[in-house]
């Protein structure tokens, strides 16, 4: 029994994560049309950022805020300086498809060896804000601690403001119909480009959430968020792509699928647990669990 | 009178090719040999990202594992079943081609965005299954041995020029085969395929077909590119073949230029010269640990965005710019 | 105010869908453009609205010329486009789809004096405002679109096709309203409509387009009367 609650703890803990991640990748998709793959790379690079601030003050709780503000405006001109040019250049024939998720492939090596120069590639570490010991139920240590009860909290009270401002706000409205039809939103007098640059914004916002939250736990390093991309890639397309809801479920799915396969199979059946769950996945249902009607072309 | 059609033609051109690298190989040293073995490879490697993506349309980011699939098939089919290494090759050609066709029709439904993230996930997730299993060699990896070169050779025919030989003639072979694949008539079909599939289905093509078909022929095309690389470098290993080898490929593939195969051997002079300029850079620069490990990938990917926002259709691209000026 | 499009010439990828037209609608009337399917009328009203490039030609909207900018910009000077079709965001409510015509409206009490005008004027809006709008059927949907339209306080309205697929009852009540709009007000409106009938009927001036020329300009009521127009549109 303590075995299966710590496993649902887990999982919920690694779910959140994941959330967060696959929910950055939502938001550029929808706006954009784009996987953002260069999202580990700007999760990393908010985190090396929250590393050298608490080099220089010792304090988690602003590396965590640097690391979230700074992500939101490393998002907003990425897509404003980098993803705007491209598409503007390639509007057409067959590499239009290709080109700006080949970009943000590039751009991600780019992130990542710029790291490596700056702050070179031997793992560091974050120290986690809270206490990481398991937490003591009727005498038994579990393998669920205060860190951990401390990213679910946070990543619960962040989609509670996400949901806020996407369905109640006017800036959400906007986002909303830009990326349903953006031509609508556009004969509507919407800045649809202001609009997706602030999508952007909230990407990297959460994304930059999610490395300060991940690391804690690992090591850091220049390819530390690799694997939480791909897993966020997952979780979304398990979720289907287009939509937030499903992002959130989707990572659930994957985060428990983990967690228990890790509990009670091996740990090091993770992977391909991962990659059959989307095998799996993409093979019924074609379209995620919660996508709409459209169809899964590019 | 001699009429040539255009596959009698390139069969021509590629057994001269043949012909004048085992000629070539005779005069140059060990060092060119050794770099000019992974040329070939590298450019075989291209190729089939060339065939997948600029052909039949799929992009894949996932050759890394492709190539590692034919390899572990290669080194084990060498190592445990004791079969001769050419054999071998083979092997790993027709694994890395089945476990191609089984994908294939796995990802034969999607495209764009979920194609290139479901192949990432394979690349992530293959390397660390070889980890597990004692009989894959675990963290050590596989030996891969292709001997030295047959006695009937005679003496002087060193290490190298035997790698070479191997690893051209593979390659020529290989790309012969896929140049011939996507002329004529078949080249029209992935063309159809890769710019306008509805019309395609429509004017009778199977377009899951074809997709497949390509799918399979290219991670043949990747395992023995695979096996050819952990030749050179003695055995395979989960390290062997991580996420940065298919960015690497893929790199020289849009450098190339994604759709035509005709100078895809400039791709695989290019991802041997980068290395090499990155290190001369390096002892430019002034030594530091980050700059000596990280300045290949950098410019590497700097390289791929250049190349897929200026010159997506390769470097003629920007010679007809200029033309019509 | 009026509308002047002179030597217009619009490209559609290889196609010339728009040959050199020209055309003038005066401020706070009805001009209807009519024309057989692929004459380039949707090409047209596409290029006034911001949404696709001309190849040369000029066209001003009160003096100002109104090619080569963004659609959003000129939403907001007051040009509302309704198009075909795909007027409304299905996956919003109702109140949703109204709302985003007032986002970037700094006037708020006007924007919801607005709403209440359009709910009166479609007073089964009023009734489905949470529902979403992949809910309503094809007349409602329009009629939600050329709400939205509306709360913008347009000064001129493009028009794409508001009847395409709607029935004889309802296309007759949005035809009305639409008249009543312009009377009432100083819109001006530049309808494109495959109902050459109905929409001849309600406008001031009509433009006949063919293959991506014009072919006529009148007044309606000549138009309507004209034997030509009749027999090639009209269907008598």
């Amino acid at each position: 029994m303590n075995q299966f609650i710590t496993a649902v703890l887990t999982s919920l803990s690694t779910g959140a994560i994941y959330a967060l991640m696959s929910i950055s990748l939502v938001l550029v998709w929808r706006s954009t049309r784009v996987i953002n793959f260069a999202q580990a790379g700007q999760a990393v690079l908010t985190t090396y950022i929250g590393y050298g601030i608490i080099q220089k003050t010792d304090s988690y709780w602003i590396a965590l805020a640097a690391a979230v503000i700074g992500g939101a405006i490393i998002g907003a001109v990425i897509d404003r300086f980098f993803m705007r040019p491209i598409f503007k250049r390639i509007t057409s024939g067959p590499i239009a498809l290709i080109a700006p998720v080949v970009a943000t492939l590039g751009l991600l090596g780019v992130i990542q060896a710029s790291i490596g120069i700056i702050w070179g590639i031997s793992y560091q570490s974050i120290e986690a804000p809270v206490s990481t010991d398991g937490f003591d139920v009727n005498g038994q240590v579990i393998a669920f601690n205060r860190f951990n009860l401390f990213v679910l909290v946070t990543v619960t009270l962040t989609m509670l403001l996400l949901t806020i401002l996407f369905q109640k706000t006017n800036i959400g409205l906007a986002l909303r119909a830009s990326a349903y039809s953006p031509e609508i939103a556009k004969l509507s007098g919407i800045k649809v480009d202001a609009v997706r640059t602030f999508g952007w914004a909230i990407a990297g916002a959460a994304s930059g959430l999610a490395g300060m939250l991940y690391i804690p736990g690992y090591y850091l390093y220049p390819n530390a968020m690799d694997l939480l991309l791909v897993f966020g890639f997952i979780a979304a397309v398990i979720g289907g792509l287009d939509s937030l809801i499903g992002a959130v479920v989707g990572a659930m799915i994957l985060g428990f699928g983990l967690s228990f396969s890790r509990t009670y199979i091996s740990t090091e059946i993770l992977f391909p647990t991962a990659f059959i769950l989307l095998i799996v996945v993409l093979l019924i249902k074609p379209d995620g669990i919660f996508s709409a009607k459209k169809k899964r072309g590019a | 009178m001699l009429t040539m059609t255009s596959s009698k033609r390139r069969l021509i051109t590629f057994v001269i090719i043949g012909w004048v690298l085992l000629l070539i190989s005779d005069r140059v040293g060990p060092l060119r040999l050794y770099q000019g073995s992974y040329v070939a490879t590298y450019t075989l490697a291209v190729a089939s990202i060339i065939l997948l993506t600029g052909y039949s349309g799929q992009l894949s980011l996932g050759h890394g594992a492709l190539m590692a699939v034919g390899a572990y098939a290669g080194a084990l089919a060498i190592d445990k079943a004791t079969l001769n290494p050419i054999l071998g090759l083979i092997v790993a050609t027709f694994v890395a081609g089945l476990f191609g066709l089984i994908l294939g029709f796995a990802v034969a439904r999607l495209s764009g965005p979920y194609l290139a993230g479901t192949t990432l996930a394979l690349a992530v997730a293959l390397p660390t299954l070889a980890n597990e299993f004692e009989i894959l060699g675990g963290q050590q990896g596989l030996p891969f041995d292709v001997g030295s070169s047959p006695e009937r050779f005679g003496e002087e025919f060193s290490q190298y020029k035997w790698y070479f030989w191997i690893c051209a003639l593979a390659a020529l072979i290989m790309i012969w085969w896929i140049a011939n694949l996507v002329s004529g008539k078949y080249g029209r079909t992935y063309r159809a395929l890769r710019d306008n599939p509805i019309a395609a289905e429509l004017s009778g093509i199977n377009v899951g077909r074809q997709k497949v078909i390509a799918f399979a022929i290219s991670s043949g095309a990747a395992g023995l590119s695979g096996g050819l690389l952990v030749i050179l470098l003695g055995g395979v290993s989960p390290s062997a073949f991580p996420l940065g080898v298919s960015f690497f490929l893929l790199t020289g593939a849009i450098i190339t230029g994604l759709y035509n195969l005709k100078g895809v051997i400039l791709g695989g002079l290019i991802l041997v010269a980068l290395p090499e300029i990155a290190d001369s850079l390096v002892s430019r620069i002034g030594e530091s640990e980050g700059l000596t490990n990280s300045l290949p990938d950098l410019l590497v990917s700097a390289l791929l965005i250049l190349a897929v926002v200026f010159t997506p259709n390769g470097p003629g691209q920007i010679l007809k710019r200029h033309h019509s000026k | 105010m009026s509308l002047v499009v002179e030597n217009l010439t619009i490209d559609h990828g290889a196609i010339r869908a728009i040959d050199n037209v020209s055309f003038t609608v005066p401020s706070g009337q009805l001009a209807a453009v009519i024309g057989a399917n692929g004459a380039g009328k949707t090409t047209l009203l596409r290029t006034l609205s911001g949404l696709k490039e001309s190849k040369s030609g000029n066209a001003t909207w009160n003096g100002n010329s109104i090619l080569g900018k963004r659609a959003e910009d000129l939403a907001r000077t007051g040009i509302m486009h309704v198009s075909d079709g795909k007027s409304v965001i299905a996956e919003l409510s109702v109140k949703e789809n109204l709302a985003l015509a007032g986002l970037w409206r700094k006037d708020k009490k006007d924007v919801a004096l607005a709403t209440d005008e359009v709910v009166e004027l479609f007073p089964i809006l009023g009734q489905r405002m949470s529902q979403t709008a992949g809910s309503l059927s094809g007349g409602e949907r329009q009629m939600l679109a050329i709400g939205r339209a509306l709360i913008a306080r347009p000064k001129l309205l493009l028009l794409d096709e508001p009847s395409l697929g709607l029935a004889p009852l309802i296309i007759e009540q949005i035809f009305q309203t639409i008249k009543a709009l312009v009377k009432k007000t100083d819109l001006t409106v530049l309808l494109v409509e495959q109902n050459a009938m109905g929409a001849l009927k309600i406008a001031d001036e009509g433009i006949v387009l063919n293959l991506g020329t014009v072919v006529a300009v009148d007044s309606a009521q000549s138009l309507l009367n004209d034997p030509a127009v009749r027999a090639a549109y009209l269907g008598f």
